[in-house]
């Protein structure tokens, strides 16, 4: 193997050394030598003109780079409670059995490492994994088998049955969205009718509000990021790191033209000559397919110089891929992630609108977002509006997993009942709906009558459905070591609340937990909603303050005897990172 | 001059500066161990958490605007301070008998002036490298609690000796250095990245018991004086971000 | 006196006692708290039984099995149990060895220490287990009060006996609050 300081020469003299490639960097580095020694981040360092200790940062940061070499196989199963519920847990035991190898571990001989990491967005396909960073759904212990068998005879991937690799697109559900045909430029020349303003206009009128969860009005964005001064980017939000969520999964290779459209027209209204579309490292089978799209609507005149003929109309854009950090999809923690740091989240104010990357104004926004704004420009806003709400127009895709009968992608209009989506995806009587995903809310049947929708239940597009059998306690814990996991770390309540919050839980469900550690529970909820930086650790308590109230007879048939005593116990041990650290 | 409310008072300010700086200018304490009137506020302690026109805000990273409400001085408030300073004591190891930087310590002497008396959680205990390589300087992760004010001051200081890596509960300091130690680094113990560490992580050594326990800084006066006395004549230092 | 007096039990467990001797450094006023109250167990009476107590006092942290089952015991039998000291706040110095695997703590100190004669792991049955980690007190039972210090002063030890003794609730001035 060459040496890895080779290895990285070469990384940047294929990738350049514009700041928005280091992670490019690192990931070829990580792939080819299965880690990054500090030679190598020496190397990087002096190339980008970063200290070494910066490079350490970055790569310390992202779960998919480790300083310590991972296997030459690097398995990451993920973890997610639905692919649980299809036996995960069995199928890394039998693996790891099979090779030998202790989960979170390298083996010995360097040739494979098995662990888990944060759901890969394949809950309608599951259980999943990733082998050096290319996911495999639908697994069972057969195909475990053979897996370990190739990782003996040390067959290169390239070798393993293509069809394993093979991502369904899952769509169940279809609506004006996903079924109305692409035209490519179509928007664009309308746009060019209407000119910026007149763009403008239609998304406002349309009540686009934004797809990523937050419902923030598309138009309002737009129109702040276009009146600040200076130079503008746009950039898509493709980080889909919300467990349960995997709708821009499909978006991204089923209406790939209309999102390149929309953040085009986005760089129309706004004056931007440069865009990031920032994929998340689990979606990077899909990237080779982006690139080429964006090839192909370079030569079509679609991006690029004079965009459609029209003078001035510059408009280019570039993939960027993360590298395993659910905090990425914040906003600001992802352009700082685009410019090459960690990607902890900023203060703001300043708002990316005024100062995003590189302090330039800038427009980030889901990729459902974009693609509804292509759609609204060409089929006018009043074509939107017929669908949803008030407060909440159009339609919205959803994520079904768990245990139902039809998992899969789901076009609702906005205001669909819950109980509506449950028969749709023939789910029987779940004891639970985890709507919005660990950050949004855990529902219990009596609110079945709630609806899809901003003013209701605002989702990003998660909605895992938990069956009568399953443990709303357990569940929450689950999503409790999530987010310790995903925590960045920069602020106190979420670094320490989000790790005491996911103690506790375990204590709970090892029927070692008191009363007093429910106080404790709901206190801590409170303090991470009220002090943390970002919506991560105002959230990180939702799971477990929405089954409190709703479950509490769950978690007091958790509790030990009538003794409120607290109990010696060992803090659980995070096994994710540990490989790269005491192995 | 605009001005805002804080817990009744009127606060004057001037455009541009945040809650913080407004308030340590009017002589007002609000808590903070992340904040540094000498450096770009980080915002990641959430010690100096208020309540403005409702709503809960950073103070050292939020513009004053004319005519807000700021809370600081409630019970409930004082009792979100409280805990986040527990997390922060329960999270690293902090053995104040043992630590030189005891009555020095800002950690410590917020724990004092919140009235804490005990960690209320569950300890960590982590294990962090001790980085004793420098003649003239310690470093003891222990100790660390993550306010990056040494990143600042080195980066000013045009040596960017210190980063952070790692993510969530496992963040730790890094050394800029090829061997990540600190004895390989440039640092000197008259940097000032040396010398403004809040807590008993970057300590000078051969310099711990010249003032002996007792007699220390916050034996002496509390940290809310303490720090309106100290950073108040250094307001207006701060000359924005100094990256490259 | 119409009311009956006061019970107090006090112990160490993974302590150095110097909480009990600044117990002590309250001096004469040792004698007004006599007045008041009566010691059940405590190293100060070489009572080995303990009774039923309105307040218990907690030297050190838990770092054997025989620590937990003591301390159960105050818990159980003592109204008001009080923490005393970094040790039992936080673990203090025997916490120290938290860091570190039990197993290696014990080969450091007792296979591969300097001026070993014999070296071996101490084994006799009658040694209560070790526990892997030293634990603050509040982390095994449930803690009423807490006076921090390495010690705490006697000041800060005779403030909150007397709010106790009074029936207050204690509040530790600000002075004598210390970690060290
Ligand atoms: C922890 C966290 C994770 C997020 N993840 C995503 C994500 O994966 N995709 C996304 O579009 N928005 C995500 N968001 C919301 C973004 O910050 C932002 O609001 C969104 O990208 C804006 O786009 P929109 O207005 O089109 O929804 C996340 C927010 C937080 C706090
Ligand atoms: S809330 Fe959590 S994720 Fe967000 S900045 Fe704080 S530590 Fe990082
Ligand atoms: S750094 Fe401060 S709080 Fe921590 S041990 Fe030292 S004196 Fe105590
Ligand atoms: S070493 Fe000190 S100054 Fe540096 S981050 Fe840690 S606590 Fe802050
Ligand atoms: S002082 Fe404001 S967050 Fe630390």
């Amino acid at each position: 193997m060459p040496d890895a300081t080779e290895i990285a020469r070469d990384a940047i003299a294929r990738h350049g050394t514009a700041p928005v490639q280091l992670l490019a960097v690192l990931h070829e580095i990580q792939r080819r030598y299965h880690g990054i020694p500090r030679a190598a981040m020496e190397v990087v360092a002096r190339a980008f003109g970063r200290s070494v200790a910066e490079v350490e940062g970055v790569i310390g940061f992202y779960s998919f780079l480790h300083e310590r070499p991972h296997g030459e196989y690097a398995i990451s199963f993920s973890d997610c409670p639905v692919d649980r519920f299809l036996g995960q847990d069995e199928l890394i035991e039998r693996l790891c059995r099979q090779l030998g190898v202790a989960p979170g571990q390298v083996r010995d001989d360097g040739r494979v490492s098995v662990e888990t990491t944060s759901c890969t967005g394949l809950c309608d396909q599951g259980p999943a994994l990733l082998v050096n960073g290319r996911a495999i759904p639908a697994l069972d212990p057969g195909r475990i088998d053979t897996i370990a068998g190739l990782i003996e005879q040390r067959r290169p991937l390239e070798q393993w049955p293509g069809a394993w690799f093979r991502v369904e697109h899952g769509i169940r559900h279809p609506g004006p969205l996903l079924e109305a045909p692409e035209q490519p430029g179509k928007a664009l020349e309308l746009a060019l009718e209407l000119g910026p303003a007149g763009v403008l206009e239609r998304i406002e009128r349309s009540g686009l509000r934004g797809r990523g969860g937050a419902g923030y009005p598309t138009a309002l964005k737009w129109r702040y990021c276009r009146e600040a001064p200076g130079e503008h980017h746009v950039v898509c939000n493709a980080d889909e790191g919300e467990p349960g969520t995997f709708k821009d999964r499909e978006l991204l290779r089923l209406r790939t033209g209309d999102l390149v459209e929309g953040m085009t027209l986005a760089a129309f209204v706004t004056g931007a000559r440069e865009g990031f579309l920032y994929l998340r490292a689990e979606y990077g089978f899909l990237a080779a397919e982006l690139e080429q799209h964006i090839a192909e609507r370079r030569s079509a005149g679609l991006l690029g110089h004079t965009i459609l003929g029209r003078e001035g109309f510059d408009f280019d854009l570039h993939l960027v891929t993360g590298a395993g950090a659910y905090v990425c999809g914040e906003e600001s923690a992802l352009l700082n992630s685009i410019e090459g740091r960690r990607g902890t989240p900023r203060n703001r104010p300043p708002y990316p609108v005024t100062a995003g990357l590189w302090g330039r104004p800038t427009v980030v926004n889901n990729v459902e977002s974009y693609i509804a704004a292509c759609r609204i420009v060409l089929q006018g806003a009043e074509w939107f509006t017929r669908h949803g709400t008030e407060r909440s127009r159009g339609t919205k895709l959803l994520s079904i997993s768990g245990d139902c009968a039809r998992p899969g992608i789901y076009e609702l209009p906005f205001g669909t009942p819950v109980g509506e989506v449950l028969e749709l995806c023939d789910a029987g009587e779940p004891v639970g709906v985890q709507v919005g995903g660990p950050s949004g809310t855990f529902i219990a049947p009596p609110e079945f009558a709630r609806r899809i929708a901003y003013e209701d239940l605002s989702t990003g597009g998660a909605f895992m459905v938990f069956g009568p059998d399953r443990d709303p306690v357990a569940i929450a814990a689950q999503f409790s070591h999530f987010f310790a996991h995903e925590s960045c770390g920069f602020c106190t309540p979420c670094r320490v609340g989000t790790a005491l919050q996911q103690r506790l839980m375990e204590r709970i469900c090892g029927g070692r937990g008191t009363v007093a550690d429910l106080q404790e529970l709901e206190q801590l909820a409170g303090l991470m909603r009220q002090a943390s930086h970002c919506g991560l650790g105002h959230t990180a308590a939702n799971p477990v303050s929405d089954t409190l109230a709703r479950y509490p007879e769950y978690y007091q048939a958790r509790l030990q005897g009538a003794a409120l005593q607290p109990q010696p116990g060992r803090p659980p041990a995070d096994s994710r990172k540990e490989v790269a650290r005491d192995a | 001059m605009p001005e805002f409310l804080l817990d009744g008072r009127s606060v004057p300010f001037e455009p541009g500066q945040t809650v913080m700086e407004a308030a340590i200018a009017a002589g007002i304490y609000i808590p903070h161990l992340c904040w540094h009137p000498a450096f770009e506020p980080h915002g990641s302690c959430k010690l100096c958490t208020v309540d403005i026109d409702g709503r809960p805000a950073s103070a050292c990273t939020r513009p004053a605007e004319a005519g807000m409400q700021v809370t600081s001085g409630s019970e409930a408030l004082r009792r979100l301070r409280l805990r986040l300073t527990q997390m922060l004591f329960v999270e690293g190891n902090h053995f104040c008998p043992s630590c030189e930087k005891s009555g020095d310590c800002e950690l410590q002497a917020m724990g004092y002036y919140l009235g804490m008396t005990d960690n209320h959680y569950p300890h960590f205990y982590p294990r962090r490298e001790l980085d004793a390589s420098h003649p003239d300087i310690l470093l003891d992760r222990d100790r660390c609690i993550f306010c990056e004010l040494c990143v600042r001051a080195s980066r000013k200081e045009g040596k960017s000796v210190f980063a952070l890596a790692g993510r969530g509960p496992q963040t730790r300091l890094v050394i800029n250095s090829p061997s990540g130690r600190l004895g390989d680094s440039e640092l000197d113990a008259g940097d000032e990245a040396a010398g403004i560490c809040p807590v008993g992580a970057i300590v000078r050594r051969n310099t711990a018991y010249r003032v002996p326990i007792g007699q220390r800084r916050y034996d002496l006066a509390g940290i809310d004086e303490e720090s309106l006395a100290r950073e108040r004549p250094l307001l207006g230092r701060a000359d924005g971000p100094t990256e490259d | 006196m119409d009311r009956p007096k006061i019970r107090i039990a006090t112990t160490s467990l993974a302590g150095c006692f110097g909480c009990h001797m600044s117990f002590l450094d309250i001096d004469e006023r040792l004698l007004e708290l006599t007045r008041m109250a009566d010691f059940d167990r405590s190293p100060l009476t070489d009572i080995k039984q303990l009774g039923r107590c309105d307040i218990g006092i907690i030297e050190g942290g838990v770092c054997n099995a025989e620590n937990v089952e003591v301390l159960r015991q105050f818990r159980e039998r003592c109204t008001h149990l009080v923490a005393i000291g970094a040790c039992a706040i936080n673990g203090g110095i025997p916490a120290l060895r938290n860091r570190y695997p039990l197993e290696a703590c014990l080969e450091e100190a007792y296979l591969r220490g300097e001026g070993l004669h014999q070296p071996a792991i101490p084994d006799d049955p009658e040694l209560p287990p070790l526990l892997e980690k030293v634990l603050p007190v509040h982390e095994v039972v449930q803690v009423d009060y807490t006076i921090p210090g390495c010690p705490p002063s006697a000041d800060a030890i005779w403030s909150v006996l007397c709010a106790l003794l009074a029936g207050r609730e204690p509040e530790l001035p600000r002075p004598l609050i210390h970690y060290d």
